[in-house]
C-alpha cells in the first residue's frame, strides 16, 4: 500500500508514512491514548498506531460524554433547553446561549432591544478572551511548559468569571440570554468593571506575549508542526481560529453580520502556514481585536430595556417552521438549528458543534508527525469534549 | 539570538515571584475555608421557598402549589403535591398550599428557571454551597420544612431582589384590601338602602393579613 492511498488528502512534504508491520522495519505499535490521559482535554481517546515515534495512523473516538443533549432538547420547552446549552462547550456558555436564543428568536419572530444587543456583544467577546487565554493556557500545558503559563492564564480567566458570577449569579453555568433581550440589567458599577478589565487586559497580553511568544522551545514545538492546508480546511469544514489560522479571512462577525458587530471596527486576524503557531498566534491577535470591539460597545452601550417588555417568558409555542441561529463562537460557527411544529417544544433541534467538525481533520494534522507532537495538535485544535460528545 | 526569548520569559516569572511578596493586592487565592470571598449578590445556588414569618414557616409558605415550577424545571427535580383546604397567601387571597415540596438537589442544576417563572414571588435562589450529605439519597432531597426559610434571610442575601418583591407584594395586598374594602362598602350599602344612610359610614370589615 502506498502512502498516497493510505490517506488521499495528506499532502506534507517529507511525511514517511508505512501502513504495515514488516520483517525490514519491524512492528507497528498501537496505542491507545486517552479517554483518562490529561492531554486530551477531557474524555476523548486516539488510537495511535506508530512507526517508531511517527504517527502513521490516528483514529479519534469520541461519546465517553455523551449526555443525550439534541434528544433531551426535543422534550424541554424552548425555555428549558437555555440552561443546558451551558453544558455543550462549558467554558463559553454566554456564546452557547446567544446561539440557542438567536435560533428561537428567529422561530419568534422576536425583536431584541439595542441595549441587549451591546451587552451581548460584550459577553461575547469576553467570553472569546476568556476562551483564547484558556486555550492558550492548556496548549503550553500540552507542549511540556507545565504550570506557569495555565496559571498565569487561569488567573486572568478567574477575573472574567468574578463578572460573569456577578452577573448572570454563575460563573460558568450562566443561563443568561432570554428570547428577546438577557436575564438582568448590568449595572453602572458592573459596566465599570468590565470597561477596567477591558482596559487591562492588554497589559496581560503583553506580559503573557513576552512570556511566551518568543519563546524558543514553543517555536521549535509548534513551527511547522500540524500544518493544515485552507483547501482541506474548507472541504472539512473547519471554521473559527482554525480556519483562519490557515489564512481564510472567514469571520461570521463579518460575513453574517449577526447582532450589531457591523457597527463596530474590529480586523479579522487570518494566518499564513496553518501550523501550531499560527493558530496560537490567530487567537492572541484576535484577543486584541476583542478588547477593541469591548472598549467600544462599552463606550457606546445605550440606555433602554435589557428585555423587550412584550416578550413571553415562558410557554412559547412558535408557528411551524425551521430556524438556524450561528454565530461566531470562541472556537468556530456554532449553530442551533431548530424545526417547530407549531408545539410546546421544537420538533427537531440539532446543534452545530465546532468543536467537533474541527476535529474531524485531526489525523491529517497529525500523519508523519510524532506522538509528542500529536498532543500538542490536539491543544491546538481547541476542544471541549462538552461539545463533541454533547 | 538564541535564548533570548526563553530570558525575556524567565524575567516575566521572575517579576511575578518576586512581586507576589509585595501587598496583598498580589495574592490571587484565598486561603479556603480560613478566609472566604464575598459571594456576589445575583450568586445563585439550590432554591428555597419563602415564608413570611419564622414561627410558623409552614402556615406561611408563600407557595400556592401552582405548579408551573414543576412543569418548566428543565432536569425536573421538583415534586409538588397540592393541599386538599385553603388557607390566606402573602395578599390574603385564600389559595391551596403544597403539601409536599420535594426538590432533589442532586438532580437540580440551579439555573434559576423555577426563580423566573413563579408569579408568587415564592421559590428564590439560595447560596448555599456546602451541603455535602453522607446519605446520596435522602440527605440530598429537601423537603417542604428544609426547603422553607423566612423573608428575612431572602433579605440577606439578595438585598436589592428582596426589596423589590416586598414592594411589589405590600401594593397587591393594598390593593386586594382596597377592593374587599369598597366591595364590603358596596355590600353594606346595598343592605342598608331601605334603611337610613347613616349606615354607609359603617367601617368595612377587613380581612386578617398575614403577618410580615
Amino acid at each position: 500500500m502506498t502512502d498516497d492511498a493510505l490517506s488521499p488528502l495528506m499532502a506534507q512534504p517529507g511525511a514517511h508514512v508505512r501502513a504495515v508491520s514488516d520483517a525490514l522495519h519491524g512492528d507497528l505499535l498501537e496505542i491507545s491514548m486517552g479517554p483518562h490521559h490529561p492531554s486530551t482535554h477531557g474524555v476523548f481517546r486516539m488510537t495511535v498506531t506508530l512507526d517508531g515515534e511517527t504517527v502513521v495512523r490516528l483514529k479519534p473516538v469520541f461519546g465517553y460524554l455523551h449526555r443525550n443533549h439534541e434528544k433531551l432538547g426535543e422534550s424541554n420547552s424552548y425555555l428549558g433547553s437555555m440552561p443546558y446549552t451551558d453544558r455543550l462547550d462549558y467554558l463559553s456558555s454566554m456564546t452557547n446561549n446567544w446561539a440557542y436564543a438567536l435560533a428561537v428568536e428567529k422561530l419568534l419572530g422576536q425583536p431584541v432591544p439595542e441595549r441587549a444587543e451591546y451587552v451581548r456583544i460584550i459577553l461575547a467577546e469576553l467570553t472569546r478572551l476568556l476562551n483564547h487565554t484558556c486555550l492558550a493556557g492548556f496548549l503550553l500545558q500540552d507542549g511540556g511548559a507545565s504550570g506557569t503559563p495555565l496559571m498565569y492564564a487561569f488567573r486572568e480567566r478567574e477575573k472574567i468569571l468574578d463578572l460573569f458570577e456577578s452577573l448572570s449569579g454563575s460563573r460558568m453555568m450562566c443561563n443568561y440570554q432570554r428570547f428577546g433581550g438577557c436575564r438582568t440589567d448590568p449595572t453602572p458599577a458592573w459596566l465599570g468593571a468590565a470597561r477596567v478589565l477591558a482596559d487591562g487586559y492588554g497589559r496581560f497580553l503583553e506580559e503573557y506575549e513576552q512570556l511566551l511568544t518568543g519563546n524558543e522551545i514553543l517555536m521549535a514545538r509548534t513551527q511547522g508542526v500540524g500544518p493544515l492546508s485552507a483547501a482541506l480546511a474548507v472541504s472539512a469544514g473547519v471554521s473559527g481560529p482554525m480556519l483562519r489560522a490557515c489564512g481564510v479571512g472567514y469571520d461570521i462577525r463579518k460575513v453574517d453580520a449577526y447582532g450589531l458587530y457591523p457597527r463596530f471596527d474590529f480586523r479579522v486576524p487570518i494566518g499564513a502556514d496553518g501550523d501550531t503557531y499560527d493558530r496560537y498566534m490567530v487567537r492572541i491577535l484576535e484577543m486584541r481585536e476583542s478588547i477593541k470591539i469591548l472598549q467600544q460597545a462599552l463606550r457606546d452601550i445605550p440606555a433602554g430595556p435589557i428585555l423587550d417588555p412584550k416578550a413571553k417568558q415562558r410557554g412559547h409555542r412558535p408557528k411551524p417552521g425551521e430556524a438556524y441561529g450561528r454565530i461566531e463562537g470562541p472556537k468556530g460557527e456554532i449553530g442551533f438549528f431548530l424545526v417547530s411544529d407549531g408545539g410546546a417544544s421544537p420538533y427537531r433541534y440539532r446543534v452545530r458543534p465546532p468543536s467537533l467538525i474541527n476535529l474531524t481533520i485531526l489525523e491529517d494534522m497529525c500523519l508523519g508527525q510524532t506522538i509528542a507532537d500529536a498532543v500538542v495538535i490536539l491543544g491546538s485544535v481547541d476542544i471541549v469534549l462538552g461539545e463533541v460528545d454533547r | 539570538m538564541l535564548g533570548i526569548g526563553l530570558l525575556q520569559g524567565l524575567a516575566v516569572t521572575a517579576r511575578n515571584f518576586l512581586g507576589s511578596f509585595h501587598g496583598r493586592s498580589r495574592y490571587v487565592t484565598t486561603e479556603y475555608p480560613e478566609e472566604r470571598t464575598q459571594l456576589p449578590e445575583a450568586y445563585r445556588n439550590f432554591p428555597f421557598l419563602v415564608t413570611e414569618s419564622p414561627e410558623d414557616p409552614m402556615g406561611t409558605l408563600r407557595c400556592v402549589a401552582c405548579q408551573i415550577c414543576e412543569k418548566e424545571c428543565p432536569p425536573q427535580c421538583i415534586y409538588i403535591v397540592k393541599s386538599r383546604d385553603k388557607k390566606p397567601d402573602a395578599t390574603g387571597k385564600m389559595q391551596l398550599y403544597p403539601a409536599v415540596f420535594d426538590i432533589d438537589t442532586a438532580v437540580c442544576m440551579s439555573c434559576q428557571i423555577c426563580v423566573e417563572v413563579c408569579p408568587f414571588d415564592a421559590i428564590k435562589m439560595d447560596q448555599v454551597f456546602e451541603i455535602a450529605a453522607t446519605d446520596r439519597f435522602s440527605g440530598l432531597l429537601l423537603n417542604r420544612n428544609t426547603l422553607a426559610k423566612p423573608n428575612s434571610y431572602f433579605h440577606s442575601l439578595h438585598p436589592t431582589d428582596a426589596a423589590e418583591v416586598d414592594g411589589r407584594l405590600a401594593a397587591a395586598r393594598k390593593a386586594a384590601e382596597e377592593k374587599a374594602r369598597a366591595a364590603a362598602a358596596a355590600k353594606a350599602a346595598a343592605a342598608a338602602k331601605p334603611q337610613t344612610p347613616a349606615a354607609q359610614s359603617a367601617q368595612a370589615p377587613k380581612p386578617s393579613p398575614p403577618a410580615a
